[in-house]
């Protein structure tokens, strides 16, 4: 096995027992991202010089016998809309290409206490609008098993990252699915947490009241691993979960007794592609075999999940984004009139058309005489759907699911068809409306050789059970073994 | 045809906290370094979230309750969205649906003869954050605007209040009453020059018909009303120039929209203002990154014990205790906390309020106005005005003695004047009343003996001419008493 391919649990087991170096790891991911990555595209930029810094420094501490953090000498990606002090932080916009953040995420900061090693920022659809990266400003992240195929999105180059063996751990942020989406694409583990599990200071926001950062991760042991850093309260995030934060590695090899796994039946059947819905089912068996009960669950409102979303997100976003005015930091536009036109020739240049639609439909949704009509009605249907999964947990401890319609379609195929690529969101928004955690995990392969994920989901704050479930699963497959070439 | 003036007032005023509503910068006033108070979290960086300020919303809730305003159990944050340089946001964090305090009223007195008061209403008060300030290149050379950002983010509570008001008068009074209700209870140094206190006056008038009928008159918003003065003035043009132009174009509230007009305080007019105002629409919503506020009775009850007495109150109690007239009491209580505490004070311990009264609004004021003063850095405290003052009631000086007395504190004290000094300016001056009538007497014979005229004129009924002897006599002997010397005169001449 090589490094590349390796776990970060098992990495910190070489480096504790001295076969490996944390500079020799880095070095290690450094080469394969300048080698391959010119055609993956994962990195928007890469923090060579400090990574390699950062990993010498660790290595001087180990060799001193000096304490160390839980994530001592591992390169981790992190999205590029994470904010990195002195570090560009783009979100792959034009409007940000040269923002610097003077301050780092409240995650950075644990994560560099955790003496992990940050050597790059990953690439994503614009301010994490899409589930491709198509709508990156600067490029387009290719799926590592076919490089015709999207790695997903919006957190696309993180979860091409961890798949391609470019760093064994990343962090993205998922609104309406942009973790689990991509790692199902690219089939690597990936945890969208609790809504207020992880603090989001330093994010920056696209839909504040659904945006939560999460990892990508190879296996879920990984997953558990990098919760234990970076989630827990938050004071400068007054939205942060004032709830303890168990070590979630601790249990995680103890399957879970009298497991009840719901799924719903008939959900969304047509547009379901076979091959998802045959893993999907394949996976079902797998707990069944494992001594789950399988129990059918009805969620009435999940069909008005992607409509729902479709307005809150969009309303957020209109509101978060008005602050790219040209006017304090970003792009400002080079020739203009006056202040209005400052304003619009600012934000109409530097902003791609995704940004701009979203923008419009939630100005629009939030517009006096609308607002009743759309915003406050779709709250009421938030409300309805997680009442839904409220009910449904009280018959069972986890949901399973497919994590998309399909699995990884052609870059290109789906850029003229917004409404199409809005509606591949149908299993995914429902976590991030609800709060809940929900955890996409490899379950299969398509007969063109492309991964396809299983989602589960648990009640709030139940990351534990999620990730003991999924661990039970993992030990019983070996997707998750399996690397592109 | 006549009318009435309908007036409703919005109040933004600045709450003393030492730092900002959402973030943990400086609300110092400090124009003179501009974007030095700022954090990622008022300069509106991508990532940064606010968090509420514990004191600021005790602050507001105590300002609720002190003009008689519900609190409610729940409260919320809404976004008030506008593109404008100084709301790096582009949103300010204000409340909309469920503002924190509601439904109050403020008191005021309306007319000074026959004491007739009035409650004004107040419709809401409501917490957000202040913005930063533009300044424009007023040179005509096209130079680039700047942005301070350090104002950004202070916490301001906007009181909204009924169109209860009726005259600028009126509105002025009630400004006035609030701004020293604000500063009585602490929670506002309410300094208009620094913009701690803003005002801006909605306006129109109901005109009343010959058959009848009463026809309301377009509504105009004045901003930029930063003084006392400025608010009364700017309502009297107003409404003047709400008349005229009715009388002209017979146009009513139902024909032109909300007119926001600006207040130039040197041309002495309202001119119609473009900017921002022109759009209507904030889109308010309910900010996403921040949890509602819900207040427990316990809360309420705690915040309530803490409102002191406030102004209206202390005026009636110190009228009633003190038998202050009304205007010594009024002027007691303008001058703040501090200033009636400092009466009370020496009303208490002299035992005589009246007096008390007169000398602190004549004297004290006086003398703290020539040396620019506050009460607090008065040299003479309490204990020694009043020790004064209880030799003048015991009649072991005179009035004018005290005054001098008063003086020499003042003026010739090293140290913070002390009781024991007073004993000794009487005798270094020889301030004492003298009561020994043999010394007295030969005084007033020696003044009698030297003035025929005047006695002469006095025995013919001129009872004038008293006067200028028991000045004579006053000359000579320092300490005497000048009810006693005009009784003496008064028989020696008889």
């Amino acid at each position: 096995m090589s490094t590349m391919s390796m776990t970060a649990s098992k990495l910190l087991a070489k480096m504790s027992s001295g076969e490996i170096s944390s500079e020799e790891i880095t070095s290690a991911c450094l080469n394969e991202i300048s080698r391959r990555d010119a055609s993956i595209n994962a990195f928007l930029s890469v923090q060579q010089e400090a990574a390699l810094e950062k990993a010498r420094e660790v290595d001087q501490k180990r060799k001193a016998g000096k304490p160390l953090g839980k994530l001592a000498g591992i390169p981790i990606a992190l999205k590029d809309n994470i904010c990195t002090e002195g570090v560009n932080t783009t979100c792959a916009s034009k409007m940000l290409e040269h923002f610097v953040p003077p301050y780092d995420a409240h995650i950075v900061e644990r994560l560099k206490a955790a003496d992990a090693v940050l050597i790059g920022k990953t690439n994503q659809d614009e301010f994490a609008m899409g589930s491709s990266t198509e709508n990156s400003a600067f490029k387009t992240t290719t799926n590592p098993w076919n490089n015709t195929c999207a790695a997903g999105g919006s957190s696309g180059g993180s979860a091409a990252a961890v798949a391609a063996g470019f760093a064994p751990l990343a962090l993205g942020s998922d609104t309406g699915g942009s973790i689990r989406q991509p790692a199902s694409f690219c089939g690597v583990v990936g945890l969208k947490p609790t809504y207020g599990r992880v603090s989001r200071y330093g994010l920056i926001a696209f839909a504040s009241s659904l945006d939560q950062i999460g990892p990508f991760a190879r296996d879920v042991t990984d997953a558990a691993l990098i919760m234990e850093t970076i989630a827990g309260k938050d004071h400068r995030d007054t939205t942060s979960l004032d709830a303890a934060v168990p070590e979630f590695t601790s249990k995680l090899e103890q399957p879970l007794e009298n497991l009840k796994v719901g799924y719903v039946e008939h959900l969304q059947e047509e547009g379901l592609h076979e091959e998802v819905k045959e893993a999907t089912l394949r996976a079902l068996d797998v707990y069944k075999s494992l001594g789950a009960e399988l129990v059918p669950i009805e969620l009435p409102h999940a069909k008005y999940c992607v409509a729902t979303y479709y307005i809150i997100a969009p309303s957020e976003a209109s509101s978060n984004l008005a602050r790219y005015d040209g006017v304090h930091y970003g792009y400002r536009a080079k020739d203009f009139e006056n202040m209005i036109d400052m304003y619009a020739a600012s934000r109409g240049e530097a902003f791609g058309d995704e940004v701009k639609r979203r923008i419009m439909l939630g100005t629009y949704a939030l517009s006096s005489g609308y607002y009743d009509a759309y915003y406050l009605k779709a709250l009421k249907v938030r409300r309805l759907i997680r009442n839904d999964f409220e009910q449904a947990f009280q018959s069972v401890d986890i949901i399973a699911s497919p994590v998309t319609p399909t699995p990884a379609f052609t870059i290109g195929e789906l850029v003229d068809d917004p409404l199409a690529m809005y509606l591949a969101d149908i299993f995914t928004t429902s976590a991030n409306l609800s709060g809940i955690p929900g955890i996409s995990i490899p379950a299969g392969f398509s007969q063109n050789n492309l991964p396809i994920g299983l989602q589960l989901l648990a009640p709030p704050l139940e990351e534990e059970r999620l990730l003991r479930a999924a661990r039970m699963f993992e030990r019983e497959t070996e997707w998750h073994l399996k690397h592109p070439k | 045809m006549d009318y009435t003036v309908i007036i409703g007032l919005e109040v933004h005023v600045q709450l003393q906290t030492n730092t900002k509503l959402f973030c943990g910068c400086s609300t110092k006033f400090n124009p003179d370094h501009p974007n030095t108070q700022t954090c990622p979290v008022c300069l509106g960086l991508p990532g940064a979230l606010p968090v509420l300020n514990r004191e600021a919303f005790h602050l507001g809730m105590k300002t609720g309750m002190a003009i008689n305003c519900e609190i409610p159990s729940f409260t919320k944050w809404d976004r008030k969205q506008y593109y404008y340089p100084d709301l790096p946001k582009a949103y300010q964090i204000s409340q909309f649906d469920l503002p924190m305090s509601q439904n109050g009223w403020l008191e005021i007195e309306i007319d000074p003869e026959t004491r007739q008061k009035k409650k004004v209403g107040i419709i809401r008060a409501h917490l957000e954050e202040d913005a930063g300030k533009n300044s424009h290149d007023e040179s005509g050379r096209g130079q680039d605007s700047k942005v301070d950002l350090n104002r950004c983010g202070t916490p301001l509570i906007e009181i909204v209040s009924e169109p209860d008001l009726r005259s600028a008068q009126e509105a002025r009074t009630y400004l006035e009453e609030l701004k020293l209700l604000l500063t009585y209870i602490d929670v506002s140094d309410c300094n208009m020059q620094e913009g701690s206190l803003r005002c801006d006056a909605n306006v129109n008038l109901h005109v009343h018909k010959e058959n009848g009928e009463t026809i309301p008159t377009p509504i105009v918003e004045i901003k930029n009303l930063n003084s006392f003065r400025g608010v009364e003035q700017a309502i009297e043009y107003e409404v003047q120039r709400q008349w005229n132009e009715w009388q002209e174009t017979g146009l009513s509230l139902k024909d032109v929209p909300k007119e926001t007009r600006g207040w130039d305080a040197d041309r002495g007019v309202t001119l119609e203002q473009r900017g921002k105002e022109d759009a209507a629409d904030y889109r308010y919503f309910p900010d996403p990154d921040l949890a509602p506020v819900t207040v427990t009775n316990a809360e309420r009850e705690r915040v309530f014990k803490e409102l002191c007495e406030r102004p209206a109150e202390r005026r009636a109690r110190l009228e009633e205790r003190y038998q202050l007239s009304v205007y010594d009491a009024a002027v007691i209580i303008d001058q703040g906390v501090d200033f009636a505490d400092y009466f009370e004070a020496v009303a208490e311990s002299s035992e005589n309020g009246k007096q008390a009264a007169n000398w602190i609004t004549q004297d004290v004021l006086r003398e703290l106005k020539e040396r620019e003063m506050e009460i607090a850095e008065f040299p003479i405290k309490p204990d020694v005005l009043a020790a004064i003052l209880q030799k003048v009631k015991a009649n072991e000086i005179t009035n004018n003695s005290a005054r001098t007395v008063f003086q020499e504190l003042l003026n010739n004290s090293k140290d913070v004047p002390r009781i024991e000094q007073i004993q000794q300016i009487i005798e270094e001056k020889g301030l004492g009343i003298v009561s020994d009538t043999g010394e007295l007497d030969a005084i007033i014979q020696a003044v009698v003996d030297k003035n025929a005229k005047a006695v002469a004129d006095f025995q013919s009924g001129k009872q004038a001419a008293v006067g200028a002897l028991i000045g004579q006599v006053m000359r000579d002997i320092k300490g005497a008493d000048p009810k006693m010397v005009r009784q003496l005169l008064i028989e020696k001449m008889s």
